[in-house]
């Protein structure tokens, strides 16, 4: 029996190092990273804390740019980009969520999801629709208007989920999504982003320290001393 | 290119709601800023008002069909001199109006006397002018406000509103010592709000006698036929080999006289307003750095989504500029309120006297007392913009 044929890599990484100065000394954080991550994968990445999981993320996500070394992401390189073509590259092919949610507090949960689509050129009606739909799909119909004071932990992610998907990106990038959540919120986040790799073939990379939550993903990768590996290293 | 500029201005629009919707929840910091705005603009718009007011008197005493006539040499009238005759002969020059009893020249002496300020109960000088019959034919602005004019020949004086306003027992009916003798005030006069509305008039020859100056003027003003005549009657008086005279247009000599307190108060008003500016940049760079830091989070994570640098930049510096604007505006209603038409008076530094004023709040002193808030929002909110945009994504995000 054949197996359908693999989808391409949609994010390729090359030789990539990432030193960070502190003081007088260097910090050689990732040290000759190689990764390839498929269209459709949830990849889940761990590592000790202090590994450079989130460097690595932010590497990925155009935060940041590698000190050597290529990161192409859906055949475009992004290592080399100015500070104002990584932001208008962020717009259109990531979206983040983070461990402390970073909503805006003077903004309802619909506006803050709507903020990713100030930068499109679609209509007031356009990021209606969008925005209704994004909430939707993280179950929040019924909070739009609220702020995010009055959201409980798990909830106010998913105002960020639905803020990190209303644009559709190429990559959902999430650090530590559920690590300042209790049991059962961050199983419903994982829940989520579960289902929107498997019922909406979004494409994920996950920082986790939860062995709980790497179970959830098609793949877990390890981070250590610099390199990475498909085991923990004990 | 034009997309280009639109999505900018939608970003820049969009950021700018997002900061100007958190100024209620940073109101203590933003509203100390607004006040400290306020305050400069208030004190700037105030002493210059005062200029304004000095010299709207000055140039409302003038009008340029009359002149003045001094000995040349002399800036001032204080130190002019002119025999009887040689003032005879002025009056005579071709250009002077003339009615039935003869030209319209007034020959004037010019003396200080001290009586105490009904402010302070210091005693300050007062100008007492000694005119001649047909006065108020030349200084056709005077008006009798109350009484009557003095009749020449008696121990009789007229008094400025202004001066009566500003200084102890200039009443009507009352009397004032000059001389050795007491002199009665028998009327109160107005000069449209002219420089005369400070002194106190008589008769010349009275005062002359009282002051022992013999048969001796000070200055000559004449009336005119017509602001034209000017130029040839300066040019015949001042090439007349029989005197040595210098003829002015009134409206240039009070502009003339005015400069110097003009340029004093305006010069001092400025420096006050810079020194407490300092104080308000400070102020308003406090708020939004503060702003900023307490927004680190929220920058960072505009950012992250993809809002470009510029647009949180220009953010800041809207913010700041519209803070800067409500205390501009603020302050300048304050100025406005308080000081316009607020009454006091001030040494004239050329006749070593005191000049009663209103303060004037000008449209274009609110306009510069606006534009100051303007520079003083620009500059505390350029640092603090500067520092946003400089922040590296990725390191803001780990400092939350
Ligand atoms: N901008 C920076 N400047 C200097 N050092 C940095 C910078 N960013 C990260 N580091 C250092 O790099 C190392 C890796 O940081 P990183 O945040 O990537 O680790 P992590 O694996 O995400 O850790 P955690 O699990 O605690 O989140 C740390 O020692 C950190 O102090
Ligand atoms: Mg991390």
């Amino acid at each position: 029996m054949d197996s359908p044929p693999l989808p391409p890599p949609i994010l390729i990484i090359e030789a990539v190092e990432k030193q960070f100065r502190r003081g007088t000394e260097t910090l050689h954080i990732l040290q000759g990273i190689d990764l390839q991550v498929r269209r459709g994968e949830f990849v889940a990445l761990m590592g000790p804390s202090g590994s450079g999981k989130t460097t690595l993320l932010n590497l990925i996500g155009g935060l940041d740019r590698p000190s050597r070394g290529r990161v192409a992401i859906d055949d475009q390189r992004i290592d080399q980009l100015s500070d104002r073509r990584l932001a208008a590259w962020r717009a259109r092919h990531v979206g983040f969520v983070f461990q402390l949610y970073n909503l805006l507090p003077v903004l309802t949960a619909d506006r803050n999801v709507e903020l990713p689509l100030l930068l499109t050129s679609l209509n007031k009606a356009r990021r209606r629709q969008q925005v209704a739909l994004a909430l939707r799909v993280v179950g929040l119909t019924d909070r739009a208007r609220h702020y995010p004071r009055q959201l409980s932990g798990g909830e106010q992610q998913r105002v960020g989920i639905a803020r990190a998907i209303v644009t559709d990106p190429t990559l959902l990038l999430c650090d530590e999504p559920t690590g300042d959540l209790d049991r059962k919120s961050g199983d419903d986040i994982l829940d989520l982003l579960q289902a929107l790799n498997r019922d909406h073939g979004k494409t994920i990379i996950m920082v986790t320290h939860d062995p709980h939550a790497s179970a959830r993903a098609t793949r877990t990768i390890y981070l250590n001393k610099g390199q990475l590996s498909a085991t923990a290293v004990a | 290119m034009l997309r280009h500029t639109l999505n900018w201005l939608a970003q820049t629009g969009s950021v700018t709601r997002l900061s100007l919707e958190t100024i209620i929840e940073r109101k203590g910091a933003c509203a100390t800023s607004v006040f400290g705005i306020a305050g400069v603009v208030a004190v700037f718009v105030a002493v210059l008002s005062i200029a304004q007011g000095f010299r709207h008197v000055m140039t409302r005493s003038g009008d340029p069909t009359k002149a003045i006539i001094l000995r040349s040499g002399s800036d001032t009238e204080m130190m002019s001199f002119f025999s009887g005759p040689e003032s005879r002969l002025i009056a005579d020059a071709p250009g002077v109006a003339h009615s039935a009893a003869g030209p319209l020249a007034s020959r004037e002496l010019f003396v200080v006397i001290n009586l105490p300020k009904r402010s302070t109960g210091t005693d300050a000088n007062v100008p007492l002018r000694g005119v001649s019959p047909n006065a108020f034919e030349v200084h056709d602005r005077l008006r009798i406000q109350q009484g009557r004019p003095f009749v020449p020949g008696r121990n009789e004086v007229i008094v400025g509103i202004g001066a009566a306003r500003e200084f102890v027992g200039l009443d009507l009916g009352a009397s004032i010592r000059v001389g050795r003798n007491d002199w009665t005030i028998v009327g109160l006069f107005t000069a449209e709000g002219g420089l005369a509305e400070s002194e106190i008039w008589t008769d010349a020859t009275m005062l002359q006698s009282a002051y022992q100056r013999g048969n001796s003027y000070q200055t000559v003003v004449v009336k005119l036929t017509s602001p034209q005549v000017f130029p040839a009657f300066q040019h015949a008086l001042e090439n007349d080999p029989r005197f040595q005279v210098k003829a002015l247009l009134q409206t240039d000599y009070y502009i003339d006289q005015s400069r110097t307190v003009y340029n004093l108060i305006t010069g001092l008003g400025t420096l006050i307003a810079a020194l407490m500016a300092v104080g308000a940049v400070f102020g308003a760079l406090n708020t939004m750095y503060t702003a900023v830091a307490a927004r680190t989070r929220e920058i960072a994570t505009l950012r992250a989504l993809g809002f470009g640098s510029s647009p949180v930049v220009v953010s800041i510096l809207l913010e700041s500029l519209l803070l800067a604007l409500l205390g501009g505006l603020l302050g300048s209603a304050i100025a406005y309120w308080v000081f316009d038409g607020f009454r006091a008076a001030t040494m004239n530094w050329q006749s070593f006297s005191q000049v009663a004023f209103a303060f004037r709040v000008t449209p274009s002193l609110l306009i510069q007392g606006i534009l100051c808030a303007t520079l003083i929002g620009l500059i505390g909110g350029l640092l603090p913009a500067l520092r946003a945009a400089r922040l590296p994504v990725a390191r803001a995000l780990r400092e939350l």
